[in-house]
Parts: structure tokens; sequence; C-alpha cells
């Protein structure tokens, strides 16, 4: 008894030690993917309000939810892929936010007010949305570009000069499109089939990797299957450099940026949502990490070169192609993950 | 040149064919991939691989980049105090077990300093991630303690091994000596024991350094809010796009060390 | 505690010192056991649990982590097999492990006793230099490796330019790109060990040797190696180990096209969402190396034991 009153003594000073040495003109601490957030935005916001943002990075949407879940890890915001913001909600790890409420909600673009992973948006706001295609050099390969088979069931002349993106679930999603069924689906005979392509098509990749920004333009590879900003990028360093929407469905991704339960700073992170649905103010998250932010208007604050990029600015024929996956159940994700353990082993 | 000319003249006990050879090629292999790192920090275009002239631009972009300033400061305080502490421990713990006959709970004390080895850093990374996010619910306390703890941990074995193989079949009879003419214990540590042992001492503590300053994994579960390391941060890049301003900060942490050898060797030579 | 020995004073002494060891050792396994093995408790338990929907796990007791380590259901036919993925993973990363363990030893055996030969004054800083590229981490150290070892790399263009071969050697995303990389990424931790043995070795022995009119190779094999053993074993240790786990190295100079023990078990508490089988996935790992290391141990100690 005593140990523990001890115990809650000793915190309460840790915590009285604690708060004192935070900013008293206000803070935000913020959870967000690596290099993905405009220091631009965050002194904007700074001066606007006086509320100081500091940023920490992680790698990816697993680490983030177990390091939320866990808990005690002192984060008021994260952002969140469209595929776990579900699974923050459903896990209670953020609060309801309200951003259809906020006086900037007029400006999300009428395709991304009422996303199935958030319906009326009543925990999140976008930051940036974008997609997964079809890189190729066309020095390389002159054929149609728009079809998964350019990495399933590569062209002679791309065999041995593929890249892979390592992401399990963006892969496994466009495979299973590819064999004609759909993301996280549990239908045993096209889970087959996409495994056996797979594994058919993998002798002919030269590698799994990132940096596909880098390496393509200086040749590593001819062919890629990848995210459209890094796409984009590549094209800008190389002009032969194309990126294809397979017809067989390409999935897209979006990120949101959401208030967690424990947050401490509640107040400052609902402002810097508000914020971040200013057209100026997403215009400045593009503009850094080249992805769309699905906030009407903002495009005339983007930079010329992606205000008008194909890789950008989904064309409208290939529109309906695009698939927006849900997380997956468990159940299917033990049968991706069983299949990527195959492929990789 | 004249080390590789060094046959030697008169007959040598310390000679063995080959091994000077072998050795320069190793720095030389160590330091290659340096070279071409710090040439890299100073192109003038995007990318750490496509040179496209020279330029300063990645050191002023990262001098003015607090986030990364930041990290870099966190990474070593944190490296300094996890290879203070772990040095200290492992020192002790080396003492306690060796210099005297094999007794019960020996092997359990060895599996026990080792284990930080065993076990992949995810493993750790994990199980640290949930007991001390159930710590800092529990009490409400923040702070670069949980990481120094974590890296302290790990660093142990890296710093206990190199003193251990130092201190193991030690010349005894020098301490038998110093306890023959009345010394205290601690005299005959500080001046008999510990001088013989600071060879150990020393590539145990620098193991420990740069094994806490290259962690990646079990930081990135550990950390808390803007508790970025260096490593940490560069994770982060990894996927989106790794610009040469991570080789101008890394072109920095080498001037400072070759600062630091320069002055150890200053230092070494005074005293002679 | 006998009375018997109570009354023997060299038992007693002996007692004594035993518990002043233990007392040294005491701080450092405080601090293991609060933030390295205390918390690996916890994934010892977690492998016994059921998975949870989205990670993490649900109390529920369940053995099917281990069932999964070692079988697996074919998901399509359901029928049972040995874990074939998981134990190619095993074997692939225990050979990587082990050649890169040798070649550290090839490597960092001769540098260590060229810095352990040098001038008493001079030797700090030739150990320093061996640690220097370490103050860079590892992430910009492996990327700084591929820039040597890929198709336009230091290494290709040297030898197209000297004429030895015509096209690049393709070097990236192999196994050998593996070995390189994690050979430079260990070398330290071999010579470091090496050096604190050898830079106390007694080089009358080595004389006496050669009045004995033994040959260098001779005094090498059969003088300093043995005295230098407890260096060896603490590098090869140090080495083999963490090299077991790798996990930076493999994906970004392997290509990442093949897993090694460490993806397989961060795939697991990732997008795998199925930490028991994470968590016993690495106590098995952690059994192989316990054998392993045991089986190192007593032969060392064995032949020691002959050579005495």
């Amino acid at each position: 008894m005593n140990m523990r009153k001890l115990a809650a003594g000793l915190a309460g000073i840790m915590m009285l030690l604690a708060s004192g040495a935070a900013h008293a003109g206000g803070e935000l601490q913020l959870y967000n993917w690596g290099n993905y957030t405009n220091p631009d935005l965050l002194a904007k916001f700074e001066k606007e309000t006086g509320i100081k943002v500091t940023v920490t990075d992680y790698d990816s949407n697993s680490t983030a939810l177990a390091k939320i879940k866990a808990g005690g890890h002192g984060f008021d915001m994260v952002v969140p892929s469209a595929s776990h913001v579900k699974i923050f909600i459903e896990e209670g790890l953020v609060i309801e936010s309200r951003p259809d409420q906020m006086s900037n909600f007029k400006n999300v673009a009428p395709e991304w007010r009422n996303p199935f992973f958030d319906p009326g948006r009543r925990y999140s706001v976008p930051w940036q949305w974008g997609t997964v295609g079809m890189v190729v050099d066309t020095d390389v390969y002159k054929g149609d570009i728009n079809t998964s088979a350019i990495v399933f069931d590569p062209p002679a002349e791309l065999v041995g000069k593929i890249n892979i993106a390592p992401e399990m679930l963006d892969i496994m999603n466009t495979a299973m499109m590819y064999v004609g069924s759909e993301p996280c689906s549990t239908d045993k005979a096209a889970l087959k089939k996409a495994r056996d392509v797979l594994v058919a098509a993998k002798p002919k990749w030269l590698s799994m990797d990132y940096g596909l920004v880098e390496k393509m333009p200086r040749g590593d590879y001819a062919a890629a299957i990848y995210w459209n900003g890094a796409a984009m990028r590549a094209r800008l360093a190389k002009s032969s450099i194309r990126y294809g929407y397979p017809r067989e469905g390409y999935t897209v991704w979006m990120d949101n940026a959401m208030v967690l339960k424990d947050a401490k700073n509640v107040e400052n992170a609902k402002l810097f949502q508000n914020f971040v649905m200013d057209p100026e103010n997403a215009a400045l998250i593009s503009s850094f990490a080249k992805y769309a932010n699905g906030i009407s208007g903002s495009e005339k604050f983007m930079p010329e070169e992606m205000a008008t990029a194909p890789e950008v600015i989904v064309p409208d024929e290939f529109k309906s192609m695009g698939v927006f996956p849900p997380a997956c159940s468990k159940e299917a994700n033990d049968y991706y993950t069983a299949i990527w353990t195959e492929l990789t082993k | 040149m004249n080390i590789l000319s060094m046959k030697p003249k008169t007959f040598s006990l310390r000679y063995q064919p080959g091994f000077t050879i072998i050795a320069l090629a190793c720095f030389f292999m160590l330091y290659a991939p340096i070279v071409t790192l710090v040439i890299y920090s100073f192109n003038a275009g995007k990318y750490i691989s496509i040179w496209e002239g020279f330029s300063l631009q990645w050191y002023v972009s990262a001098w003015n980049n607090e986030i990364v300033q930041d990290a870099t400061i966190r990474s070593l305080v944190l490296a300094l105090q996890a290879s203070l502490y772990s040095t200290v421990l492992a020192t002790m713990a080396a003492l306690g077990t060796t210099r005297i006959r094999p007794f019960r709970g020996l092997t359990a004390i060895y599996a026990m300093i080792n284990q930080p080895l065993m076990v992949p850093e995810i493993v750790t990374a994990v199980a640290l991630l949930i007991l001390f996010a159930m710590i800092k619910v529990a009490t409400g306390v923040q702070g670069l303690f949980y990481l120094v703890a974590a890296h302290t941990a790990f660093c142990i074995p890296f710093a206990y091994l190199p003193i251990r193989a130092r201190l193991e079949g030690m010349d005894l009879t020098l301490e038998t000596a110093a306890a023959d003419l009345y010394a205290t214990p601690w005299m005959t540590f500080r001046r008999v024991t510990l001088p013989l042992m600071w060879p150990g001492i020393i590539a145990g503590a620098m193991l420990a350094f740069v094994i806490s300053l290259d962690d990646i994994v079990i930081t990135e579960f550990v950390k808390s809010a803007g508790q970025e390391t260096l490593p940490t941060y560069m994770l982060g890049q990894l996927r989106r796009i790794i610009t040469p301003e991570i080789n101008a900060i890394s072109t920095v942490l080498l001037a400072i060390s070759l600062l630091v050898v320069s002055f150890f060797f200053v230092v070494s030579h005074k005293r002679d | 505690m006998t009375s018997s020995s109570n009354n023997d004073p060299s038992v007693f002494a002996e007692q004594l010192a035993v518990r002043r060891h233990w007392l040294l050792c005491a701080p450092a396994l405080t601090v293991l056991f609060l933030a390295a093995s205390g918390p690996l408790l916890i994934v010892l338990v977690y492998s016994f649990l059921e998975s949870g929907e989205y990670g993490g796990v649900v109390w529920k007791p369940s053995v099917d982590a281990w069932f999964r380590v070692v079988f697996q259901r074919d998901i399509f036919d359901d029928t049972l097999s040995l874990a074939d993925a998981h134990l190619k993973i095993l074997w692939r990363s225990m050979r990587l492990s082990f050649f890169t363990t040798i070649t550290t030893l090839i490597l960092g055996f001769p540098t260590a006793y060229f810095i352990a030969t040098r001038p008493q004054n001079s030797r700090n800083i030739w150990l320093f230099m061996v640690t220097v590229p370490f103050w860079t981490n590892l992430l910009i150290r492996t990327f700084a490796i591929m820039e040597v070892i890929r198709n336009e790399g230091m290494i290709n263009t040297l030898l197209i330019f000297i004429g030895v071969i015509d096209a690049p050697v393709q070097m990236m995303n192999t196994d050998f790109a593996i070995m390189v990389g994690m050979t430079y990424v260990y070398l330290p931790l071999m010579v470091l060990p090496l050096y604190a043995a050898m830079e106390r070795l007694d080089f009358s022995l080595v004389e006496a040797a050669y009045d004995l009119y033994a040959t260098r190779l001779k005094v090498l094999w059969r003088v300093i190696i043995p005295l230098v053993r407890p260096g060896v074993v603490a590098g090869s240790i140090l080495v083999f180990i963490p090299a077991l786990g790798a996990f930076v190295t493999p994906r970004v100079l392997g290509g990442g096209k093949k897993m090694m023990l460490g993806n397989l078990i961060e795939l697991q508490f990732g997008a795998g969402r199925n930490w028991p089988l994470g968590a016993a996935l690495s106590i098995t790992l952690l059994a192989v190396v316990m054998v392993a290391l045991l089986v190192y141990v007593r032969t060392v100690q064995k032949n020691a034991e002959l050579q005495r």
C-alpha cells in the first residue's frame, strides 16, 4: 500500500516536471510518415496560431498502429492510410473530432467527403492520396503499359529489369485484381491463381525495393509497380518514363489525419485538421511529397509540373478501374502473408 | 608505402606473412564506401548517386534543418550515456565472471548477459514497446530515460565480451603480489587490475558507442513523441527518397570522430 | 550452508569470493532483466496466445502459432506439410551468417594482429580507425556499399577500366551482396574482441617456439591462435548472432527478393498481423542460437583441453 502511494506521489512530481517543460505557447505532437510533412506547412501553422508542431516519423502503418495501441506514446495526431483508418476507429484509438463541421470542410473535394473508411468524415481529414501503378521506361519497352502484365507476365524486353514495391498489401491486391478477383478476397481459387502468377513471375524480377526515384532514371531497372508520385519524380529526371494504370484494376490509397484518444493537445490538433483543409495549405503538403490531396482549389497553389501531371491527375478513361482496398479480414490477411512468405522464401 | 615493404631485416617475432597486406586491404575496404559517401555529400544534384557537380547546398540545408540537428544531437547524447553506463556495468560483470573457479550460476549469468545478442532486434523492440508503454501509461513519466535504459541493456554484451576476453587468463600473480605488499583491494584494483584491463575497456566502450549510435529497430519502437534519432529519421526517409543531406550529416559526424582521434593522438604523444 | 563448510576457512573464503562475484554482476543483471530478458517473457507468453484481428494478441491460450512454425496447412487442398518456407529461410540465414563469420574472421584476424603489433601509443588510434566508419549509421553505410558494388559502381567501373571485364558483373541484389554488406557491417565486432585478446599476447612464448625451430605458420597455428582463442570465440559470437537476425542489409543490398529470419519475424509483427507467430519464430531462433552457442563453446573448450 505504502509503496503504491509512494509511486503515485513520485509519478505526480514527475508529471509536474514534465508539464513544466512543455511549450507555453501550445504544442502539437504529430506522428506521420517519414519525409512526408512540409516544414513550411508547420512554420505557417506556427505563425498563424503560435502552436509549435513537432513531427516524429514512422515507416509503416503497422508500426504506427502497434505504438498507438500500446499507449503512453505522447502523440496527438496520426496520419494512417485508408486501410488502417477503419482499424484506428474500430479499436477506439481516435476521437470523433468532427471535421465535417469545421469551417474549411467546404474545400474537401466532393468525392472525398464520404469515403467508405470514414463515412461522413467524422474522424479524419484528407492528407494525400495516390495510386499504385506501372512505371515503365518507354525507351526499353514501347508496348501497352496500362496492364499489370508488365510485372506479372512481363514482355521479353523487360525480363530481369523489374522492381516490385516491397509492400505486401499493395502487391497482393493488384495481383488479385490481375487474376480477375478483388482485393482482400478469400476465394481460394483466385488466391491460388494469384500465387501461381507471382511465383512464376518472380524469377523475372530484379528486386523488391524502395528508391525508384533514383534507381529508375539511372537505369537500374526499366519497369516497376510503384506509387504514382514517385513515378512523376522519375519522369522529371528521365523523360522516357511513363506511368500506366492497369486496366485489370489498380489500388488507390489515401492517408488521413486523425486526432488520438489519448492526445494532450486535442484543441490544437483540431485546429490543425481544419488548417490542412485550406487549399493553400493542402497545396504545401502536395508540393513537398508530390501526391494529390483531395482539397478542391489547391491545384492553383501547386507547382505547374504537378497540376498537370498525368501521374497525379487520373485520366478519365482509367478512373473506373481504381479500387480502394478495404482493411483485409484476418483470414484474407493470413492467406496474403502465407503467399508472400512463400514468394520471398 | 614503407609499411608494405616492412620486411623483417632482422628476425621479427611479430611478423606473420601477408597479415599486413590483409590488414591494409581491410582498412581500404572499410574506407572505400565512406569516401564515396563523402564525395556525394558535395553533390549539386538531388540524389545520392547521380553526380551533378560540386555544391555545398546539402550542408547548408542540413544546417538549417532543425529536425536533423535535433536528431543528431539526441543520437550522440544517447550513445554517450548508453556506452558509459553499459561499459561500467559490463566491467563489473566481467570482473565478477572471471578470476575465479567456475561457480554455480555462472552459466546462467553468461546466458543472461549475452541474451540481447541472441534475439533479433525486432523481438526485443516489440517486447520493450509493450512493457514501457505499460509503465508510461501507469506513471505518466515520459523522457529519454526509456531509450537510455533500452540502449544500455543491449550494449552490455558488446562492452562485456572484449573486456572479458582481456581479463580471461590475465596474470593473477600481479594482483596477488600487490595484496602481499599490503595494498588494499581498492588500491590493487586501481593500480594493477584496471590498467591491465584498460585496452579491453576501451574496445568495449567504443563498440557500445557505435552500436548505440547505429540502432534503428529498438529505437523506432521505444521512442516517444519528439524523440527522433538520426537512424530512425533516416528510416522514415528510406521509403520516399534519400537526399545527399544525409551524406552531409554523416560527413560532419565523421569529421567529429576524426577530430576525437587526433585529440587522443596528441594527448597520448604528449604523455610519452 | 552446511555447518561443516562454515568450519573450513578455505571453503568459507571461497563462498565469500563467490558472493562478491555475484554482487559485481548484480547491477548488469538487473538492467538486463528489466530491459532485455524480462520483456522477453512477454514474447514467450505471446507465443501461446491467439492472434488479434489487427495485430496484437487476444488473451486466449493457443498453440496455433507453434504449430505454424513447423507445419503449414496448404491453403488450397488443406494437406499438412512441413513449413518448407520457414525452414528454407532459417537455413539460408544460418548459411549466410556462417560464411559472414568466416570472412570477418579471415579479414579481422590479421587486422587485429596488425593493430596489436603497432607501437603502444598508436594502437588506440588504429583501433579507433576501425570504428570511424561506424559513426555514420547503418543505413547510410549500406547505401554507400551499394555505390561500390552496383553495376555502375566503383568496382565494376574500375574492372572495366583496367579491362578485366567487358560488361559489369551483377553483384547487387544477390546473396553475395548480402554477404559483402554483412561482412562490412560486422567487421569491427570481430576486430575489437580479437584485438583485446591479442594485445596481451606474451611474445616470449612465441620466442620460445622459434627457439625450438617452429615455422611461422606453426607458431601462428600452435601458439598464437590458441592463446587468443577467447577473442576468437567472442568475435565469432558477436558476428554470427546479429547476422542471423540481420534485417536492413538483406533488404537494401539483397534487393528484398529473399527474406532472412529477421525479415520473416518483422513481417509477422508488421503487415502479417500475427504477433504470436512472430513471437514463436523468435523463440525458435533463440533456441537455435543457444544450441549453436553451446556446441561451439563446448568444442572450443574441448580443443583447448586437448592442446594443454
